[in-house]
């Protein structure tokens, strides 16, 4: 097959425009801009559960992005904003939610579950060093 | 033994917890509102825009808030619910119009029929949002000191409405009128 790389071309500028949802200017304080990106990336689109603020087109995504824009524009906090949202929206509206004890087995299933993998790795490793060389290692394989 | 066992027994508990995942609704977002006094709101009402309806109107008596809006399908769908909720004069109905156009609004009511004391409009989605609103139709329960008793998203049914308000609404009509 020939290649085209005008066709190709158009369709990678084509993807770029389709990533521009959020149309208002951005801030011209730096920081503030940062702390507005950071926010709308973390915050969960409650009508398309699987987008952030940031990349939804739903009508209340842009509501929320315009009450966070408003809130940062006033110079309130990160925790202030995020306590916001999770009085009205509770910690689902948060991709990475606050530890407590309704999140508690979220945050830490991973790291229990890599214990327990580990400790079981540690038994298996221990059991076959003590095993004479000549033996083969697998117990239940062929003699 | 042990070491035939534990592998069923963790499959057991796997499979009781995966099917247990597999019946919750992952759309379902708990309100935090519950328990909490309703947030404050004025807004201009669809009848009379010079007049404003405010949470205060709530208080007295439990009280119905149901999110609706013109392009909401579910919402026309629980229309008739509400109008017969309204009829039977069982509580009364506030309605909160969001992102719509109050001219189809009324236009809706007109049509299908009034089951609201009074509509207040948010056109801008601003009240919604400090009500933690995200998919209309939903329905709040607030009791006569201005608490949100319960909060039902999708539309109302006879079965929800047996089930899930009226229980909550005589339990709170019994402890306020002792």
């Amino acid at each position: 097959m020939r290649s085209r790389p005008g066709i190709l071309l158009v369709f990678i500028l084509l993807t770029v425009q389709a990533l521009a949802v959020d149309t208002e200017p951005p801030f011209e304080d730096a920081e503030r801009e940062a702390l507005y990106q950071r926010l709308t990336g973390e915050v969960r689109c409650l009508v398309c559960q699987n987008q952030t603020v940031a990349d939804s087109t739903a009508p209340l995504a842009a509501d929320l992005r315009r009450e966070i824009r408003r809130m940062v524009a006033e110079g309130q906090t990160e925790a202030q904003i995020e306590d916001f949202l999770l009085e009205r929206y509770g910690d689902f509206v948060l991709y990475r939610p606050r530890f407590r004890s309704s999140t508690a087995v979220l945050w830490l299933a991973p790291v229990m579950l890599l214990a327990v993998g580990g400790v079981a790795l540690a038994r298996v490793i221990y059991r076959r060093r003590r095993l004479p060389a000549d033996v083969d290692a697998d117990e239940d394989g062929p003699p | 033994m042990l070491r035939y066992l534990l592998p069923i027994v963790v499959l057991v508990a796997l499979v009781v917890l995966l099917a247990k995942g597999l019946q919750r609704d992952p759309g379902y977002v708990p309100s935090p509102l519950i328990g909490r006094e309703a947030p404050a709101f004025s807004l201009p009402r669809l009848d009379e825009p010079s007049r404003l309806l405010t949470q205060d109107a709530l208080r007295g008596d439990v009280a119905l808030l149901n999110v609706w809006a013109t392009w909401c399908a579910g919402c026309r769908q629980e229309h008739p619910f509400l109008m017969q909720i309204a009829s039977e004069r069982t509580i009364r109905i506030f309605g909160l119009n969001w992102k719509d156009d109050p001219v189809l609004a009324a236009r809706w009511l007109e049509q299908l029929g009034n089951p609201y004391e009074a509509v207040g409009v948010d056109q801008d989605g601003r009240a919604a949002i400090d009500w933690g609103v995200y998919g209309a139709p939903e329905t709040f329960l607030v009791d006569a000191a201005g608490r949100v008793l319960y909060k039902h998203i999708a539309p109302l049914t006879a079965e929800v409405w047996a089930r899930e308000f009226l229980p909550r609404i005589e339990a709170s009509r019994g402890r306020s009128t002792p």
